[in-house]
């Protein structure tokens, strides 16, 4: 298992460094730069800020020293936020993505399962479609227009709740960004529960335990969600690594300083050290995911376990 | 029984003021856009940083509550007869946030590196009046000692400009001027900025910073005037949706907007009434027609099409927010201009009008029905910046002119306008001083932001005539002078001017509305 977890963690250093190439090479391919603004920089000064930050060097040089630099986990300086380097800003970005994410994670999991057996159990009954209705309305409706609603009524309306803000990152405000942020995944793990879980309560094993004289519930929770739960894990994958990646919208809306909005910012502004240390990190982490995923696979089914 | 009641009374009345006072002490929130790049004032370039920094630190001048430049960190100043030399003298108790005397050495160090080529500081241009900046910043001169800044003892600064400056004083006020804690750079380093070894010389001082969610500072006990202040600190929040932080402000979480979102101008006038404190501002939202390509090479084509635009039903109907018509090019209100500026000729014209004249005019330039006109509109991307872009298509398909809209984000928008690469496009300009130089000289020949290089040799000379005369009010006639000459050329296409555009709370006091749209906070208090 050990073995396995490390040669998949080193296949993914040449991807990793096809990745940074690629993207260290087209974003110099777009247009303007980091020091372009509304007020054009008199030549001289806009000369003084690139030998700064070593832009006036060939590309080539440029792109040996991010390498040598990353070679040393330096992600280098960023451009725009002068007074704090790319790791760091991650670094204090991070712990506000990993609470909301985290949170808005465990949210989406409870309730998609949950929302999901309720489904299965009372497949085809009104039961069934309100929670089904619940569901595809909170995947339809994008989160940049459940925010604003939800921030209109809790917040202005019925002043229940903060408008945004972290505050002191209790409950109080975190309410409403974890809603906005899991109603999507409820929505879907509960469909792909719902599914998997109607389709295992008809295998004969299920209908052996029933013929058992097991109560229901007993049948649906020792026997028929581990073997259910496969297809809801492979999407926690992708799911953990959207949530933990933080979300542009929700962080804006909200005004919370995760680091969503450090890759979209950051490739808008021209950041180009904040645009390569925010696809390095995206991509660890979603390679440490999907490891996860696979590691989480091998313990759900024994036949992945006995390959 | 009488006395025991009173006396009951006052204690009453006097917990209720103790009550009172204890809530008045506390934190401004206030939505300040973007977030800050830097702490250091030398790296900046966003006036939501010059908010911050204003804050922080204080200059030899800064400004009072209506912006106007009084004296900061020095009591006193002395000008020489010719103009050129100004004596400052620092007050006793100026004081960074540790107790260290702030020394005319911190003045003449901040201003050596911001000239130093290797500070790469954006906005070094701003002090070029000062003796060798120029040349100290391009690299002609390297020895920095040149530069025209003096500590003659402690507490005495001597400044030395390249020529009399009249708006100098009010540059002064910028944050590029603003001093340097020597002592705390000597030892840290770039260090310095950071929260935790930060010290600043201002009404207050950083004390938290967390990039993408806010600003905190608190009060410098250090400070001259400390005793004056009346809020705790500010709370700057950075929150790029206005939207959200326009919610945030009606749930009463935000005291000061200093921006809100455009949809909502009615709804404020109808219900906030006082909160909207929308005032013309030194800010200007122009066209640039390219002077280098026909057809606009062409006099007759820039009047026409600048006759053409409609500009009393952009701001109030387009926008929906009241933006005032521009006929002129420099701003009402500036310092040190005549209170009635140049304007077009035919800018009381009724419109039926005017669009009879501009279609003449192109029908004389050889466009017309049977040749039309095509163009291509450029603007950077931004929902209002589309619109206008739209109504003014629209208004010049009258004359024969096909417009095709063009759009790209900011950077690449204002790369491409300094590379000359578009035929019109949009752009606009804010006043980083008050004076009309400021916008008078982007219409001077070889200046970068002159994007649509038009070029006229008496133009450039009555400024230069302009920038050596010392009797304000001459000065002033040569320069509006100018304003005419441009107006009269269609140099650029000038299109409305700038509203301020604050939402402040009932509960703040102390705000006053200004042409250059500076408020710093330590004129303010909150009365709950």
């Amino acid at each position: 298992m050990f073995g396995f977890a490390l040669r998949r963690l080193l296949s993914t250093i040449p991807v990793l460094l096809i990745a940074i190439t690629a993207c260290f090479f087209i974003l110099r391919l777009a247009p303007g730069g980091p020091f372009d603004a509304e007020r054009a920089l008199p030549p001289e000064v806009l000369a003084n800020l690139r030998a700064y930050y070593h832009l006036d060097d060939p590309l080539i040089v440029q792109y040996l020293r991010y390498l040598g630099r990353l070679a040393q986990f330096d992600l280098g300086p960023s451009f725009v936020t002068k007074d704090f380097s790319v790791a760091r800003q991650i670094g204090i970005g991070l712990p506000y993505t990993l609470v909301l994410g985290g949170t808005a994670f465990l949210v989406a999991i409870v309730g998609g399962l949950v929302a999901g057996i309720v489904g299965a159990i009372y497949q085809n009954r009104s039961v069934d479609y309100f929670v089904a209705a619940v569901a595809m309305t909170g995947l339809v409706v994008p989160n940049f227009l459940v925010a604003p609603i939800l921030q209109l009524v809790f917040g202005v309306k019925l002043a229940w709740l903060p408008v945004g803000g972290w505050g002191d990152g209790s409950p109080y405000f975190l309410t409403l960004p974890v809603i906005v942020l899991s109603l999507p995944h409820i929505a879907r793990i509960s469909r792909l529960m719902r599914g998997s879980m109607v389709e295992t309560l008809n295998a004969n094993f299920i209908k052996t335990a029933k013929a058992k004289g097991i109560g229901r519930w007993r049948t649906v929770l020792r026997h028929a969600l581990r073997p259910a739960l496969t297809p809801v894990v492979s999407y926690l994958g992708p799911a953990a690594s959207y949530l933990l990646t933080g979300s542009i919208v929700v962080e804006q809306i909200f005004g919370i300083p995760g680091i969503g909005r450090y890759f979209v910012g950051a490739a808008l502004n021209r950041d180009y050290g904040m645009v390569l240390g925010t696809v390095i990190f995206y991509m660890v982490l979603i390679v440490v995911l999907n490891l996860l995923v696979d590691l989480t696979y091998a313990w759900l089914d024994p036949k992945v376990r006995a390959r | 029984m009488t006395i025991s009641l009173r006396t009951l009374t006052g204690a009453l009345a006097l917990s209720t003021i103790l009550a009172v006072s204890g809530a008045q002490a506390r934190d401004l929130i206030m939505y300040n856009g973007g977030d800050v790049t830097s702490l250091d004032p030398q790296k900046m370039s966003g006036d939501w940083e010059d908010r911050v920094a204003g804050d922080i630190y204080e200059g030899l001048m800064t400004e009072d509550a209506k912006a106007k430049p009084i004296p900061g960190e020095a009591e006193s100043y002395e000008l020489s007869d010719d103009g050129l030399t100004y004596t400052f003298h620092l007050r006793d108790d100026a004081k960074w946030s540790d107790g260290e005397p702030v020394t005319a050495e911190d003045f003449v160090f901040a201003f050596k590196r911001l000239m130093d080529p290797k500070t790469a500081a954006q906005y070094a241009y701003l002090q070029y009046p000062i003796k060798n900046a120029e040349a100290i910043n391009t690299g002609k001169i390297e020895d920095l000692d040149q530069l025209g800044v003096k500590a003659i003892d402690d507490k005495t600064l001597e400044i030395t400009l390249e020529r009399p400056t009249p708006f100098f004083l009010g540059a002064l006020t910028h944050y590029t001027a603003y001093p340097l804690p020597k002592h705390l750079i000597d030892k840290v380093g770039d260090q310095w900025v950071q929260i935790g070894n930060i010290v600043t010389n201002g009404p207050y001082k950083p004390v938290e910073w967390v990039p993408g969610s806010h600003v905190l500072t608190a009060k410098n006990d250090q400070w001259h005037d400390a005793a004056s202040l009346k809020i705790d600190g500010v709370r700057f929040l950075s929150l790029e949706d206005v939207n959200a932080g326009f919610k945030r402000y009606r749930a009463g979480e935000i005291d000061y907007m200093t921006d809100y979102p455009k949809d909502q101008f009615d709804y404020i006038q109808k219900n906030m009434p006082g909160e909207g404190h929308f005032v013309p501002y030194a800010g200007l939202y122009y066209y640039v027609m390219n002077n280098k390509k026909p057809p606009f090479d062409d006099m007759r084509v820039r009047k026409a099409l600048s006759m053409a635009v409609n500009r009393e039903v952009i701001g109030p109907q387009i926008l929906g927010s009241g933006e005032p018509a521009a006929y002129g090019w420099v701003p009402p209100g500036m310092a040190n201009y005549p209170d009635e500026g140049a304007k077009v000729d035919w800018a009381d014209e009724d419109y039926k009008t005017r669009l009879e004249e501009a279609k003449k005019l192109l029908s004389e330039a050889g466009y017309g029905p049977d040749k039309p006109l095509n163009i291509t509109l450029r603007y950077n991307t931004n929902d209002n910046h589309k619109r206008i872009a739209v109504a003014i298509a629209a208004m010049w398909k009258p004359l024969g002119v096909n417009v095709e809209l063009s759009n790209a984000e900011v950077k690449v928008h204002y790369a491409d306008l300094r590379e000359g690469d578009f035929q019109v496009a949009r752009a606009g300009w804010l006043a980083d001083y008050n004076d009309p130089t400021n916008f008078l000289d982007l219409l001077k020949t070889g200046v970068e932001m002159n994007y649509g290089q038009w070029s006229n040799t008496d133009y450039d000379k009555i400024l230069e005539e302009a920038a050596v005369t010392r009797d304000m009010e001459k000065r002033g006639d040569l320069l509006k002078q100018a304003e005419k000459l441009a107006l009269d050329a269609n140099a650029a296409m000038p299109i409305y001017y700038y509203l301020s555009e604050n939402i402040v709370s009932p509960k703040v006091k102390g705000f006053e509305d200004n042409v250059f749209d500076k408020h710093r906070t330590r004129w303010m208090s909150i009365e709950e």
